[in-house]
């Protein structure tokens, strides 16, 4: 398939370049010209007047392998020092739900877990559990964690191939979706089933979440998608599940990556931030470290965790770690309360799929606002040492 | 030493805004930037070139207007820049893109390559990955920290969602960096002049020796089917009266919810 641009009838308005949310359209000669950023989205089709944008399909574009050799939803549950991570429970919850609306069944990978961890495992959707105990997936390394999943795929071919966002599913899936000629969409938010072509619908933030895109792997299987953590719920645990589980030889993997050393970095907050149920978020209106220790107080209180915008962070009035937003963490608690923060866009980006959104701001037409459940105009140093004692005076 | 680094020109996520009543982004103005994290993906070949000697070598597939961001590389003192360009690539996905990276990046050879950790305007952070695997060389994600190479291995800091770990890789590798790696330096004069004058070699599909079905739109697996712009909360609610109030409300509330133990 391939958009051009019919010469003779374009007029030069410029209608399309607007229209454009890739910059990919320019004049030249007085002509819209389509040049390489072009990603197909079709958004210029309709809004030529002239009817000058057309779509060509090109010979090739009904390549298609087999694809109903490949059946079934996999989901890659990672774990770190042998315990299974968070998120592929919520993976389970999300390809348990794709697995019954295909009619096919759910099936979890996990290399280098225990015997207890698949277990575990059935209990929150799998049918099906391929366990590797080899010692080598005990570190992650991305070498043998990408051939092992490689070769499981081509030999079982599941039609769908789920793995957590996390430093780990984003660093070694693009190696298993190379090698296997295969695409792979990156930090999904939600993932639908198109029923009639069995296609996965991937929906993910793009430009820094200013929009939103789908996107489809038609003519190639295994599709595969890493999810963001935090998005997916999890279904409830049923431990009564018959289940089949399956064990792995790891073989011989090659592996020139060494892991000399694990050192954890727990912040004063203990908890990482992902995992947070309530997180209290500063910004620049609480104008430096005393500000965040009052933050620190109402946390107590409420069983939260710290965090902050960019602008604290830059500040030096909190640890990088704890900043949420496009150059920070994406976080998806049940109650973010957000304390003078403006919201740009890149901090909305992290934060707004939260639950709850509480927004203190002392600017009414601040953007944090739009994306708030419950909006407090006000100064975060009247506004938050009042709610300080309200929750106080309601423990009494 | 050969050390190639792998840059994207990307409109500057920043400044793009959305218009709320057509639902488009607004992109007028906004600038064309090199991609923030390959900055420090640069710097650190840089600093590597200074300690261990050798050649930089910046690389970007795009468009011939991608042409500026290999000169910003040149300013900063990458040694030799190559665009991979050609209208065969055009509608790349990541798949693609990456496939057409590795054939460029095979034919200048290399002991270390560098990648930012993901691209603003994608934020797929998938290239870097990819192109390690058809090169068949490993590779290690989100570094923060990079000691000198000795004795064909490399030791550096990979940073973890609850921490870092120490990770240690034979050469020749590729590595993805984040921003506490180290801060960009700006131009030199000398580097300036240097970009001015600077003859952008260009790569096309044959000159890297590329298959035609391995390009583009031909070449990727994922397409897009539509874009659309999030959707607002509808169940905003503002609090009214005064501070006092306000908080009251918001308790009540949030014990409603029992979100909050009364």
């Amino acid at each position: 398939m391939r958009i051009i641009v019919a010469e003779d009838k374009c007029i030069g308005c410029r209608q399309c370049i607007e229209a454009c949310p890739y910059s990919a359209i320019a004049i030249k000669d007085e002509k819209a010209f389509i040049n390489e950023y072009c990603q197909f989205c079709r958004s210029c089709l309709g809004v030529c007047p002239e009817g000058a944008i057309v779509e060509l399909a090109e010979e090739g574009d009904s390549r298609k392998s087999d694809l109903s050799a490949y059946r079934g939803v996999w989901v890659f549950a990672e774990q770190h020092g042998g315990e299974v991570a968070s998120v592929a429970y919520e993976l389970l919850g999300a390809g348990r739900r794709l697995a019954d609306e295909l009619g096919t069944e759910l099936a979890a990978v996990v290399l280098g877990a225990s015997e207890g961890s698949a277990d575990e495992l059935t209990a929150w959707g799998a049918d099906k559990v391929y366990v590797c105990g080899d010692p080598v997936f005990r570190d992650f390394n991305d070498e043998p964690y990408s051939r092992m999943l490689t070769t499981l795929i081509q030999t079982h071919k599941p039609e769908i191939v789920l793995a957590g966002a996390t430093p780990v599913g984003r660093s070694f899936m693009p190696r298993v979706a190379a090698r296997l000629r295969t695409g792979l969409t990156a930090d999904c938010t939600a993932l639908e089933i198109d029923k009639e072509t069995r296609n996965l619908l991937q929906i993910r933030p793009a430009f820094g979440g200013n929009i939103m895109a789908t996107i489809l792997c038609p003519s190639s299987r295994p599709q595969m998608a890493t999810v963001r953590p935090r998005v997916m719920k999890r279904t409830a645990a049923d431990n009564s599940r018959k289940v089949e589980i399956i064990h792995v030889g790891g073989g011989r993997l090659s592996c020139r990556t060494r892991v000399v050393e694990t050192v954890k970095e727990t912040s004063e907050c203990m908890i990482n931030l992902q995992e947070a149920e309530i997180i209290i978020s500063g910004g620049r209106g609480m104008g430096g470290a005393k500000g965040f220790a009052m933050l620190e107080e109402l946390a107590g209180l409420l069983g939260g965790t710290v965090a902050a915008s960019r602008a604290a962070v830059d500040e030096g009035w909190i640890p990088y770690r704890q900043q949420v937003g496009q150059t920070g963490k994406t976080v998806c608690p049940r109650i973010y309360i957000a304390c003078g923060i403006s919201g740009a866009v890149q901090h909305l980006v992290g934060m707004q799929s939260s639950d709850i959104i509480v927004a203190i701001n002392k600017n009414p037409e601040a953007p944090i606002f739009s994306v708030a459940t419950y909006g407090i105009v006000g100064d975060v140093n009247e506004v938050i040492p009042m709610l300080i004692k309200k929750l106080k005076e309601g423990r009494q | 030493m050969n050390i190639v680094v792998c840059i994207k020109q990307v409109p500057d996520t920043s400044e793009v805004r959305i218009n709320p009543e057509t639902n488009t982004l607004v992109r007028e103005g906004v600038p064309s930037i090199i991609n923030p994290y390959d900055l420090h993906a640069l710097e650190a070949a840089l600093q590597l070139r200074e300690k261990t000697g050798g050649k930089v070598t910046v690389i970007t597939m795009g468009p011939p207007q991608a042409e500026d961001a290999l000169r910003e590389a040149v300013s900063m003192g990458a040694d030799d820049v190559r665009l991979i360009s050609d209208r065969a690539f055009a509608g790349a996905d990541t798949w693609a893109t990456s496939y057409a990276l590795y054939k460029a990046i095979e034919k200048i050879g290399y002991d270390i390559i560098l990648c930012g950790k993901q691209a603003i305007d994608g934020d797929t952070a998938q290239v870097g990955p990819e192109v390690a695997e058809f090169l068949d060389i490993p590779h290690i994600s989100y570094v923060r920290r990079i000691d000198e190479p000795a004795g064909g291995k490399i030791r550096v800091q990979r940073l973890m969602d609850d921490g870092y770990d120490v990770v240690e890789a034979s050469l020749p590798v590729l590595m993805t960096v984040v921003k506490e790696l180290n801060t960009p330096r700006l131009p030199s004069l000398k580097g300036k002049m240097a970009a001015k004058k600077a003859v952008i070699t260009r790569m096309d599909k044959d000159a890297i020796g590329a298959e035609e079905e391995n390009v583009g739109l031909k070449g990727s697996p994922t397409q897009v089917r539509n874009i659309f712009a999030p959707q607002a909360k509808a169940d905003r609610k503002m609090l009214q009266g005064s501070v006092e109030m306000q908080v009251e409300e918001l308790v009540k509330e949030l014990r409603g919810l029992k979100c909050v133990s009364s």
